[in-house]
């Protein structure tokens, strides 16, 4: 998904050369790298070079920009995205013992994403969840009353999948 | 439309204009409400909150920066209360920064240290996190240091807005919010053109000029060295004020006789090879209008101008005239010519120059200036930390006796003097082709038209009945609008001065930091900089470059005749197109 093809820039160009023919093109910044994040499931840095020079806006501003809002990653994120509730319920149900056992499990920090690519951890405030807590989510995906445990095996099943799958 | 209202500031009713802010109608009534972000070539920020007012009727103390005065509007810039909010507010800028204003770069010179003194701030409330970053210490011009930073925005708005280099923003947000290029990567491989205006608007030490002080003290006590110093035009018009005096003096002798006692066994002028330069440039532009060469020509001389156009105007390359900068050529004179005069290896020389500005360090580093090997210059001080020396070395300046330079690289036209204020190569290098093309002299050597302080300014002269269009722009902003022109009508003009910072050299970033009582860039100080260059050509016999007698010894002697083999080897180069390409936004779409 990362990859930077000769396609996915052609697209973007296309995208930035229809966003020109509107009143205030600068104004879609945030919509093109949006974009750019769909397609590569993050802003890489090439592209925002690309970005730059097609819609005639300062590099710096551009990283402005993109460091500004955390929706943004600035760095590849594995194929899937743990999230831990750490809202309050999920806090008072045990959430940073959950979080604990997925570092040591996943080994990365929160923010970082496995060498092999399959996950990033995540901190996430109230997923709205509360009456299962503590909670995580998988990429779109709910997952509810967790321990140290049984959120090990969870990971289990996502890499046994995934194990297959390249199989 | 403006018409007159009648506002009360502290109680008593004034007459003001409509259609201006707060702090600009106090301004002129003699209140000056304390400030930080604002800058008045600056857009509005209206992020410190340090210029708040009470307004009476409104909810909340208003930011007089950005808001306008109403007729009938009763303005309290001084209650009790007031004082204690703006109190505040320093006190939680201050939490944020380091407690190390007695071993600071900015140390007696720093806005914020000012402020707080002003605000009557005796001790640190909030003591809370602080943020750690590492200095930015990969560019050989500017420092940047992120601890000292309270994010007024003003080198960001700096850089965009009369730079138009675009080179900073402010990334990430909140407490970790940091000025940096993009993708924070270093200095010394973002666009940044090394101007060094970002350290001029700073209010603290976030940006400074990379100091080579220490390592020149050094160097000035090696017996070994023999030790040749040159200083820039706009040098000593400005270095007065790093010791008290108002702008506009000229302490070229003072200078001289400082250097000297710091331990500079020759002290030569740049303003001689301001006077080479012109006999170079005039050449090249004439050779250029008799062959038919690439028009309009471009001047060298800023070095600022010159990363610039290598990273933003690529396509002008062949417009940009070869000639090195004067501070580069004296190097290459100081290390060639001067060396056989004097019958010492080149490489036995230390030589500095004292320049008013921060990219001339990046210039001496730069390898298409090299010849047979050596650099022209070894190390750049900027007038600050050249006047920092002199009192740190315990010279007194301005009891000193004026002393003159030496020569042969030290006497100078008045064409040379006028190189430091905007226009000022311009004038000098017309000056000289007109009598070199014509045979003539031109009589008229002051052309109006092309000083003071506007962005753009044209002029067109005669020669031999061929009219002959120039045009001069200050500051990479007012260049850019002037390049646009010519990208869309290349045949508009036949020659352009372009120089990197507001005002000339005299507005460089290596100038002394504004005092107490005025503002960086000031136009009115910059003027009487400007003024001190153009008393000191009137006062010379000599105003034209070809007309210096030791210009001539030196063709003469070495160089033959402008543009010879020899000339070439030493005193002219080629630029080429670098990376990061610079980006100018549309001003319509962004």
């Amino acid at each position: 998904m990362s990859e930077i093809t000769q396609e996915k820039l052609d697209q973007i160009k296309t995208y930035i050369n229809r966003i020109k023919q509107q009143p205030y093109p600068g104004s879609y910044l945030i919509a093109v790298l949006h974009r750019v994040q769909g397609m590569f499931g993050y802003v890489p840095r090439e592209i925002m070079d690309v970005v730059a020079e097609e819609m005639n806006i300062p590099t710096a501003h551009i990283w402005g920009v993109a460091t500004f809002y955390h929706y943004f990653n600035l760095k590849p994120i594995g194929k899937h995205v743990v999230s831990v509730c750490m809202g309050t319920a999920c806090y008072v149900k045990g959430a940073d013992d959950v979080l604990q056992a997925l570092k040591r499990e996943l080994g990365v920090k929160v923010g970082q994403t496995t060498e092999d690519r399959l996950f990033t951890l995540q901190e996430a405030r109230c997923l709205g969840a509360c009456g299962i807590a503590p909670v995580i989510m998988i990429d779109d995906k709910i997952y509810g009353e967790l321990t140290a445990k049984s959120v090990v095996e969870l990971i289990h099943r996502y890499r046994k999948a995934a194990g297959e799958k390249t199989a | 439309m403006e018409k007159s209202i009648t506002i009360h500031i502290n109680n008593k009713p004034y007459t003001v204009d409509s259609g201006q802010t707060i702090m600009q109608a106090a301004d002129k009534l003699g209140f000056h409400i304390p400030r930080l972000c604002y800058h008045p070539k600056l857009s509005i920020e209206g992020a410190c909150r340090v210029c708040i007012v009470e307004v009476e009727g409104m909810k909340n103390y208003v930011a007089s920066c950005s808001f306008p005065v109403n007729d009938g509007m009763k303005i309290h810039t001084n209650t009790t209360e007031l004082r204690r909010a703006r109190r505040d507010i320093v006190e939680l800028i201050l939490d944020n920064h380091p407690l190390d204003c007695h071993t600071c770069d900015r140390n007696g010179t720093c806005e914020l240290q000012r402020l707080s003194y002003s605000m009557g701030i005796k001790a640190r409330h909030f003591e809370g996190e602080r943020k750690h970053y590492d200095e930015d210490l990969s560019s050989r011009a500017v420092v940047r240091n992120p601890n000292k930073c309270i994010l007024c925005g003003r080198c960001v708005r700096i850089c965009s807005e009369v730079q138009n280099v675009h080179n900073l923003s402010q990334a990430h947000r909140g407490f970790r919010t940091v000025v940096m290029p993009a993708y924070n990567m270093p200095f010394s491989e973002s666009v940044c053109t090394a101007c060094g205006q970002c350290i001029n608007v700073c209010p603290t030490a976030a940006f400074v000029e990379k100091s080579y002080t220490q390592e020149l003290f050094e160097q000035l006590n090696d017996p070994n060295l023999i030790k040749v110093v040159q200083f820039a035009p706009s040098v000593r018009a400005a270095i007065g004020e790093a010791f008290g005096l108002e702008p506009g003096h000229n302490m070229e002798g003072q200078l001289v006789a400082a250097l000297r006692k710091l331990g500079f066994d020759y002290v030569f002028d740049t303003q001689f090879s301001a006077d080479l330069t012109i006999m170079e440039e005039a050449s090249e532009f004439l050779e250029r209008i008799q062959n038919k060469g690439v028009l309009p020509m471009i001047t060298s001389c800023s070095s600022a101008w010159m990363k610039c156009m290598e990273q933003f105007y690529p396509d002008l390359i062949d417009n940009v005239s070869t000639c090195k900068s004067p501070m580069s050529m004296n190097g290459a004179m100081i290390k060639s010519y001067f060396t056989e005069k004097i019958q010492v290896d080149p490489k036995k020389i230390l030589s500095v120059a004292v320049m008013c500005c921060t990219a001339k360090k990046y210039e001496a580093d730069r390898p298409e200036l090299m010849f047979d090997d050596l650099r022209g210059v070894d190390i750049v001080v900027t007038t600050r930390e050249a006047a920092w020396m002199i009192k740190s070395a315990g010279i007194d300046f301005l009891k000193i006796q004026p002393e003159k330079v030496d020569a042969p690289l030290g006497l100078s036209s008045g064409a040379g003097a006028i190189f430091g204020a905007t226009g000022g190569v311009m004038e000098a290098a017309i000056r000289t082709a007109y009598e070199l093309y014509t045979g003539e002299t031109l009589v008229d050597i002051e052309l109006g038209g092309i000083r003071g302080l506007k962005g753009i300014k044209e002029a067109s002269l005669e020669m031999d009945g061929r009219e002959i269009r120039v045009a001069v722009a200050h500051g990479l902003g007012n260049a850019c609008n002037l390049l646009d022109l010519v990208r869309k009508d290349p045949g508009r003009y036949h020659f352009i001065e372009i120089m990197g910072c507001p005002g000339g050299c005299v507005g460089g970033g290596g100038q002394p930091y504004a005092g107490a009582n005025s503002i960086p860039l000031d136009e009115e100080a910059l003027q009487k900089r400007a003024k001190a260059l153009y008393d000191l050509d009137r006062g010379k016999t000599i105003r034209r470059s070809h007309e210096n007698p030791d210009i001539q010894k030196l063709y003469r002697e070495f160089l033959q005749r402008p543009l010879s083999p020899t000339s070439h080897k030493y005193l002219h180069t080629h630029y080429q197109a670098k990376l990061p390409r610079g980006i100018i936004p549309d001003k319509a779409i962004f």
